[in-house]
Parts: C-alpha cells; structure tokens; sequence
C-alpha cells in the first residue's frame, strides 16, 4: 500500500478535490427570510419568538466555549455572524480546501424543534427557499437541504414533494432530538417520501424535544451536552433499526452528521449482540442490525476521532466500511476539520480521494 | 437449547480457581421476606397498602425476558431467575469456585419515589442479603443497596454495613435521578472512599427520565442496548464535575456496560476535553488518564462477535490490562457453556481479570479473610 507524508505546508490547491458534506450558512440579520415569510408569521416571530421545550427561545442552556460556536477567523470584516458571508466563504474554506461541492446545513430556529407546528413548517419553507435564493443561486458549488418540521408530518411531506424535483437540493435534513424516536411510525410518511423521491435524510446534531440529553439526567457542563450528541445519533440508529424502517422502507438512505465515529463498530456489535437474544421482541426485523447499518447508513467525519495511534484509526475505518464515511469540515464551526489534516493516519492517494470526494460523489449521485 | 453446552472434559474448577465474579445477582422473592426487618410503622403500611402484592421487578430487567436468565439456568414453576442460592452454587459457585463472588442485587427498593420508603426497603434488603446470602456461603460478598436520591439516607445506610466487610462495595443504577457526578450526591462518594467502599454502577434506570435523549422507545431491546450509552453520558459526568479530582481514592466498577464503547469514549472525551476543558478548570488530566485510575468494568456481556479479540482491542486502546474484571452476571444471559471469559487470553492477562484486578479495586476483600473463616 502507497502511504503519503501528510501535505502540510504544500500548495494544496493543486491537489485537494473535497465534497464538503457540512458547512453551516448563517444570517446577517433574520430579516433575510422575511421576503419568504407570510406577514402573519414576520408578526408572529416578532411577538413570541421561538417557542421551544427549553429554557431560553433564542440561547442555549449550555452557552457554547466559543460565541456562535465558531472559528475566531471566521468573522466577516463587513460585520455579520460566522458564516453570514459567501465572500470570506469562499476566500476562507471553500477556494483554499478545494470544495467542489459543499452541502449547505442551516440550523437556525430549529424549525423542527417549534412547538407551534404551522410555525416550525413555515419557517422551513422559508429557509428552504433562502438558501437558495441566498447562497446556491450566488455559488454554483453549494446545495441546499430539504429542512422539514418533522413533528408535522403532513407539512414535511408537503415540502418534500415541492422540492423534490429541484436540483438545487440534495436531501432532507432534520435534526435527531425529535419528540420520540426517530423510527417510530408516526415519522414514516417522511421516511415513504424520501424513499419515493430517492432522497437522503441527513440528520444532523442539534434539536430540543424537552428530553433530558441522558437518559439519567441533565448535564452540567457543556463538555458533556457536547459529548452526549454521539449517545444520542446511537438511540437515532436504535430506533431506525428495531422499528423496522430499513425492512419497510429498503431504499432509505440516512446519513449520521456530526455524531462522531469511534462508537459506530461498538454499538452495532451491541445491538446485534442483544438482538440475537431479545429477537422474539422485533420479529419484524429479518436481518441483524449491523447488516442494516452497514447497507442504510453513512456518517460524515467531523469531529475526526483522534485515537493513540494511527492504525488504530484505520482499524477504526475498516470496521465502519470505508465507503459509508463522508468528509465534513463544519465550517465555520469552533471544531472544523482540515481536510489536509483531519485525518491523522497514512491514507492512499485512493483513499484520500475516496474520503473527501468519491463517497460523497456516489451518494449523492453528484456526476 | 442453547448452542453451547458444559462441556465435562474442562477442569473449570483449575481455570477459574481465585476467581472473583463481580455481577451475581440473588432475587429477592417479595417483599414478604423483608417483613421481619420492617418496624410496626412500615409493616403495618404493607398490610394497609397491601405493598406485599406490587411487583417491584425492575422494567430493565423483565423478569422473562430472555436475557434476564440464561434458558439452561431457569427455574422450576414461577420462581425468580437467582432467587435460590442452591441454584446460584450449582450454577457458579460450585462449578467454577471462585473465590468470592460480589452480590447485586436489583430488587426495586431503591427506585421509590418516596424516599422514606426507598431507604426502609434498601435497609431491609441489605438486611436480607446479610442473613439469607452472605451468612450462608462464606465465598458470597455484597453490595450495599442505597436508596441514592437521598444523600443524608444514603450515607446512613452505606454507614449502617461499614463495619460488615463483607459488604464491599456501594450499588447504584446507572440511571437515576440526577447525573451522578453531581454534587448533591457527592457526600454518597465521600463516605465510600473513607470506607474503603467502591462505587458500583449497574445498568438500569429508575426511569426518571426517557432512556434515550430522543424519547421512549418502542421496544425492551433498545432501553437495554441504550444502557451502555447511559454509561457513556454518566462517565462524561462523573469526570466533567471533578468527581475523580475530589476524591483521588474513589474508585468505580461499571457493570454489565457492555464494554466495548469505551475506545470510542475515550478517543472522543480526550478530544473534547483538549477542546473545551476551560469550562472544567479542576479536570486537569485527560480523561482516558483518570479513567484507568479510577475506573473498572466487568467483563460480561462484551458487545462484540470475537470477544477474545475485543479485549485485546480494548487493552491496546486503554494502554492497560488492569481495568477489567471476571463476571458472570448470573442469571443473565450474556454468555453460553462456560465461555465466562474468552479463551485464548494469555496467562498473565488471564489472572489479572479473574482475581488480580478486582483485588486491587476491593480492598474489602482482603480485609474480609478472617470473617470469612469464622463464617466457614
């Protein structure tokens, strides 16, 4: 096997050829999507705000180690929040990286989290519509997500179907903290949607369903709500796999954002361990849950796992299959990843470029 | 049947001599045995409120479900899986003569919302424990059952046994009502490292909250398999708050974890801790550090299709063969014939996970020699 020396200081332009499968599009001021908000919905935003199961509408009980969560760089000197800018976007992360293709991933009000259902709906065809307008329309290299309201199934579903047949958009993005589990039936309209549109679901960290983030409690600290997001995409899988969604819906395909990857061999073997004894419970379930994994899922790279060693990682690689792992870098997020340096182990030059591109190309159908 | 059967032709009684099994769980039939150490205010509530008649099994473990008795060791009729000790030594103790094995036991006492009640059924189940299990087979050592939303009622009761060795150690759900490294329960961790007492975190809930950060799931196998993501979070808590730092002697068993999450946990808890750990000033050490100081786990069930090799995964991954400790979790159905430990192990690390290992964390069980053989 070919090993190359990691490319620090190299002209990389030359060489790196990256799909990023996270960046995060932020908003100068909220007003940005008023043009896609009906009038009631501007007064309504304006007079009540979000209305979560969650202490503050617009700050989170565990205050991020950095403000917005971002990179001391990526300030715009024309004012505006990290990732407000397509300008530095590109002059910052997507030039320099050599980002052919980056999949825009907006988290503001957690649409899907809104209390009030035809608000959370509202809200996601309006950001919907701003990222294309804002961003994909300005940057032939990025594509927008399908943000539903998952908790109304009637109106995600409506909003798929309005946009499925747009190129524009690559796939349906929810967040994984939903009111229950995300197999449960009462989300399968989405699931039947997707599968008919051949669209992924991307479920991406974030979401407030009143749920304490353990199953013993709420944390202190945020180095453990931080850390709690992996625990939570394992109950997300869980859920997927014991309700049968894979068996009913054989052509889904879900891709894991940011929950980290170190916990994906473990707990499969967990759950094909348990299942071989509580099967009678799921008879449902034709095939054991690490063979439904193994064929539905993918999970973006960043946060990249930084184990001891470095055939440790690539042990860490051959156990998750290295062509369920997509690249993501998070910009403009405290945590972003490098694509020169995310991975610290010896890679191919094949598998460097089945890492960042040719995954990515492959399931999205990118030509 | 199950797949693999004793096999007549292995000496088990060579293999695991010294052997120490950490997770044996003894079922408390119901409350009528803990009637004699109730006083007349709390017998008389289990009359009036025929409290006698609930049964307190734990929804973590259903008592029919498949993993909570392997098929070859189920009882007769309607007993609970573990309530005979005859069983218990037929099963384990006799056949693979271990030198001592730890009792939990997860009767619901300490799940009770009152915490009146919660403290009187633990006391009496430790009662229980003492005269019908530790007082009847000399090899048998236990737990102390607490009822852990109650600091004050909790350090009385772990104060209550500390002159018995052979209660070495202190019981709590990995799931309960706040997250353990919480300072409220702080005094709990105070009085077990003065005492000499490891904390025991057993899988299970008290079910104060969903099982999941994601809502209740449909099925009984995903709340088990969502264990070892509890043991994930709480670990993550214990070392955020500093328990660790507080009490440098404390030491913790996590049992019946599942084990194999733990490369990935520490891969991501050092990463996020170099990340952020301005939030968490007295946590100075990385976390996989004050791991193998601190914390221990048994060794059933391994989530992994080559257990044998999962081990040496983990000790590469931990730097350490020390933290892992020889289990049955009789009753439970983790493994099949006598594959209590994988084979193939070398010798030295073979010893140390049957005997050397849990003997370094229970200081009690030195301690408890001449108990033991007044008791014999």
């Amino acid at each position: 096997m070919s090993t190359l020396e990691l490319d620090r200081g190299r002209p990389a332009e030359a060489k790196l050829r990256v799909i990023d499968c996270d960046i995060h599009p932020a908003m100068n001021a909220w007003t940005e999507v008023h043009p896609y908000l009906a009038k009631k919905w501007i007064e309504h935003l304006t007079v009540y705000g979000s209305h979560l199961r969650h202490a503050f509408s617009e700050a989170l009980t565990h205050p991020r180690m950095s403000p917005d969560a971002a990179r001391v760089d990526a300030y715009p000197d024309e004012g505006g929040p990290p990732g407000s800018s397509l300008a530095l976007m590109r002059s910052q992360h997507l030039d320099p990286n050599g980002v052919a293709f980056g999949m825009l991933i907006p988290l503001r009000w957690n649409p899907g989290s809104q209390r009030n259902l035809d608000f959370g709906v509202a809200l996601t065809l309006a950001m919907n519509t701003w990222q294309v307008e804002r961003w994909v329309k300005n940057e032939p290299r990025l594509r927008a997500s399908i943000l539903i309201a998952q908790e109304d199934t009637v109106g995600s579903v409506a909003e798929i179907e309005a946009r499925a047949s747009d190129p524009n958009f690559t796939q349906i993005l929810l967040l994984p903290r939903t009111d229950e589990p995300l197999g449960r039936r009462r989300y399968w309209p989405i699931f039947e949607a997707a599968e008919r549109n051949n669209l992924p679901i991307a479920v991406h960290v974030g979401g407030t369903n009143g749920h304490s983030s353990t199953g013993g409690g709420w944390p202190s600290y945020y180095m453990e709500e931080h850390h709690a997001v992996a625990e939570t995409m394992q109950s997300v899988l869980s859920s997927l796999v014991f309700e049968g969604v894979f068996e009913r819906f054989p052509g889904l395909r879900v891709v894991i954002m940011e929950g980290g990857l170190g916990w994906i061999p473990s707990f499969s073997a967990r759950m094909d361990k348990h299942w071989s004894r509580l099967r009678s419970e799921v008879p449902h379930l034709k095939r054991s849950p690490s063979e439904y994994i193994r064929e539905h899922v993918w999970f973006t790279t960043q946060p990249m796992e930084e184990p001891g060693r470095a055939s440790q990682l690539i042990d860490l690689f051959d156990r998750i299959g290295w062509d369920r792992l997509l690249f993501s870098t998070d910009y403009p997020h405290w945590d972003f990843d490098d694509p020169r340096h995310a991975f610290k182990a010896p890679l191919s030059e094949a598998q460097r470029a089945q890492l960042l591109y040719g995954n990515a190309q492959a399931f999205y159908g990118i030509d | 049947m199950v797949a693999g059967r004793p096999s007549a032709d292995i000496d088990h009684a060579a293999i695991y001599a010294g052997a120490i099994d950490c997770d044996l769980h003894p079922a408390l039939p119901g409350m009528q045995v803990l009637l004699p150490y109730l006083d007349d205010y709390w017998r008389e509530m289990v009359s009036v409120r025929a409290l006698d008649r609930l049964n307190l099994t734990l929804t973590s473990y259903p008592q029919n479900a498949p993993l909570s008795c392997r098929p070859d060791w189920k009882p007769e009729g309607t007993a609970k899986p573990g309530a005979s000790l005859e069983a218990m030594q037929s099963h384990v103790l006799d056949r693979y003569q271990p030198r001592f094995g730890i009792l939990n036991c997860l009767y619901g006492a300490q799940v009770m919302h009152s915490e009146d009640m919660a403290a009187v059924f633990c006391r009496a189940t430790n009662d229980w424990i003492r005269d019908e299990w530790l007082s009847r087979d000399p090899r048998l050592r236990a737990s102390i059952v607490i009822p852990a939303h109650n600091t004050e009622l909790a350090v009385a009761e772990i104060e209550r046994r500390a002159d018995d060795p052979r209660f070495v150690q202190v019981l709590m759900l990995v799931s309960g009502e706040v997250t353990l490294g919480r300072r409220q329960l702080w005094p709990i961790y105070q009085a077990a490292e003065r005492l000499g007492l490891p904390i025991g975190v057993h899988a299970g809930s008290a079910y104060r909250y969903a099982p999941t950060a994601v809502g209740w799931p449909s099925y009984y196998v995903e709340d088990y398999v969502a264990q070892s993501s509890a043991f994930e979070n709480q670990l993550q808590s214990l070392i955020s708050e500093g328990v660790f730092a507080k009490f440098p002697g404390l030491k913790l068993v996590a049992i019946e974890s599942g084990l194999t999450w733990l490369s990935g946990f520490i891969w991501r808890a050092d990463k996020t801790w170099k990340g952020v750990r301005a939030e968490v000033p007295w946590v100075t050490r990385a976390p996989s550090e004050i791991i193998r100081d601190h914390v221990r786990f048994t060794v059933q069930p391994i989530d992994a299709p080559d257990e044998l090799a999962a081990l040496m995964r983990l000790i590469e991954h931990l730097e350490s063969d020390e933290l892992f400790l020889f289990s049955t979790d009789y009753p439970h159905w983790q493994f099949d014939g006598d594959d209590a430990l994988p084979t193939g192990l070398s010798e030295t690390v073979r010893r140390k996970i049957l005997c050397g290992n849990a003997l370094a964390t229970y200081p009690r069980l030195a301690w408890a020699n001449s108990a033991m053989e007044v008791n014999a």
